[in-house]
């Protein structure tokens, strides 16, 4: 296969998960909505009951909003994931797996081609998030902008910053824990039988990791209540993607956050492409499952 | 056209080859020692009951499943050697429908096109040709949840041919469709056969899809208990008809057990 007939089908699957995701708005606002409804509501709450010491990466003493603004970031990369591989449940339940699965490419490039395809489209979600928090006064990290909209009657005395360098600074962690969850969901996916069980999943999956985690209490805060929490916020990979993003918006590398990032999308990634092997046990067992004759 | 032929000249080289293949789930083997090849312009209609091991014999050759023991090659390419490169000249129609509901029949047929490697601008002629052929050029604008069954199985059989597959694999397409829709599409594929010198596998268990001359094989219990052309394989066995050849091969199972 030439360079160019792997360009076309990285492009082809790109093209099809962002079609899919322009169609289902109301995914896109879910996916907007959930942070919100911890930022407005649960940040608000928390901002006046709980202090924030200075850790790094921060310099000052910061809002709670400042604080969890990485751990929602993360929040819709997690969910993105699990809806990727919702995605891919569905795909094999309604038998367009096969499609993708009967083409000449490697199996790992089409595994792979979807992983990204998750990814950009998580971005989206990330930087429409980001957008509408500044827009709510959410003030991240120190503003180096390029250019300053002032909004008429808007509230916030700084109007819209377009683009604050920190934005572009994280993109690359936003990637690396974008794959992050996308291979953890690529992975589910494999060991899912039924799309009915992927409810109970989610639930599994997506609340333990992001409750127990840095993402809404520092980790030496969470010590304090309780070590045991602390061990498992601690030896969560969720921890260390918010990390990743909360030390890359202060334009810093966290390096144990990169280390543990890395470490497991190579082991998620391995383990779901082996998963995927048609020599493989369980993606036998999925496609032999429904069909007959 | 003119057909590809062996080194001696006289016999078209096969564009699937499958030997000695044999596989198990756990302990139920679902194929014994299968052999079989598929010829240039002609249709080879697989004939079998339920759980006769025709679908696992389509996941072996579209290589869902790797093939423990015997060898499988696509226009001579084996999977095992080749991967999944060897499945560059396939087209497939699989028994469940694969496209996607939410996208149009373009975007369908475009995303596929993508994945062969084809330019969108190759991708809208064929797309154009293949629609034509099967009269669904005036749906190419539809989103495919819209379009009935037969529609959605005509656009799987377009998508199938973009990329000019000399192999054709269709596993029960027409199952759940009515009778002219079904007729229509197995004069397409007949036709495509000839005229596109497209070897076709046809798994089926519709006797009136099977034409005198194609080749066929009717497969009981994962063995290969019949094979010839199909007025051959209804005169060795003395009956009548298809159906009472059948009959007679895969052991008394009447017609309205193997619709089951």
């Amino acid at each position: 296969m030439s360079f160019t007939h792997y360009a076309r089908a990285f492009y082809g699957i790109v093209w099809r998960e962002l079609l899919r995701f322009m169609q289902q708005r109301e995914r896109f606002l879910a996916a907007l909505v959930r942070p919100l409804i911890w930022l407005i509501i649960f940040a608000a709450g928390f901002r006046a009951a709980l202090g924030i010491s200075i850790i790094p990466p921060y310099q000052t003493y910061i809002t709670y909003d400042v604080y969890i603004t990485p751990g929602l970031l993360a929040m819709i990369q997690l969910f993105q994931g699990m809806q990727s591989s919702l995605s891919m449940v569905y795909d094999r339940e309604m038998g367009s797996m096969r499609v993708l699965l009967t083409t000449p490419l490697p199996r790992w490039f089409l595994l792979l081609a979807r992983l990204f395809a998750s990814v950009i489209v998580s971005l989206f979600q990330v930087y429409a998030f980001l957008i509408v928090a500044q827009l709510l006064g959410v003030q991240l990290p120190p503003w180096h902008a390029i250019w300053t909209v002032p909004l008429p009657f808007w509230p916030h005395e700084f109007g819209l910053v377009i683009p604050p360098i920190e934005y572009l600074f994280v993109l690359p962690a936003l990637i690396l824990t974008g794959m992050m969850f996308g291979a953890l969901g690529m992975l589910l996916s494999s060991t899912i039988k039924q799309l009915e069980n992927f409810a109970g999943i989610m639930n599994f999956v997506i609340f333990p990791m992001f409750f127990a985690s840095s993402a809404l209490y520092p980790l030496w805060k969470m010590r304090e209540g309780s070590i045991w929490l602390y061990y498992i916020a601690l030896y969560n990979p969720f921890t260390w993607a918010v990390e990743l993003i909360r030390f890359a918006l202060y334009r810093e590398i966290n390096g144990t956050a990169l280390a543990v990032v890395v470490g497991c999308l190579v082991v998620f990634l391995v383990l779901s492409v082996w998963a995927y092997d048609p020599s493989r046990g369980i993606q036998q067992r999925k496609v032999a499952v429904p069909v007959t004759g | 056209m003119k057909k590809e032929t062996s080194g001696n000249g006289s016999r078209p080289v096969p564009v699937l080859t499958v030997k000695d293949v044999s596989y198990w789930y756990g302990t139920k083997q679902a194929l014994d020692d299968v052999s079989f090849e598929v010829y240039p312009g002609k249709v080879t209609a697989l004939l079998g009951p339920n759980g006769a091991g025709k679908t696992t014999l389509f996941s072996l050759i579209t290589r869902l499943f790797d093939a423990p023991e015997g060898r499988i090659e696509i226009c001579g390419k084996s999977a095992s050697e080749w991967g999944a490169r060897a499945l560059g000249p396939l087209g497939v129609v699989f028994q469940q429908p694969t496209l996607d509901l939410d996208l149009t029949v373009k975007q369908n047929l475009r995303y596929f096109a993508s994945l062969r490697g084809l330019s969108r601008k190759e991708a809208d002629e064929r797309m154009l040709k293949a629609l034509e052929a099967l009269d669904m050029q005036e749906r190419i604008n539809e989103r495919v949840r819209a379009l009935n069954g037969g529609h959605r199985r005509r656009v799987e059989i377009a998508r199938s041919l973009l990329h000019s597959p000399k192999l054709l694999l269709l596993d029960e397409p027409t199952i759940g469709l009515d009778v002219p829709t079904r007729s229509a599409i197995v004069r397409h594929v007949h036709n495509l056969a000839r005229t596109g010198d497209i070897g076709v596998l046809w798994a089926t268990h519709l006797f009136d899809e099977v034409e005198p001359n194609d080749d066929l094989l009717v497969l009981d219990r994962g063995r290969i208990v019949a094979r010839g052309t199909a007025k051959d394989v209804v005169a060795e066995t003395g009956a009548k008809d298809l159906g009472g050849a059948f009959e007679l091969l895969i052991g008394g199972d009447t017609e309205e057990d193997i619709a089951a």
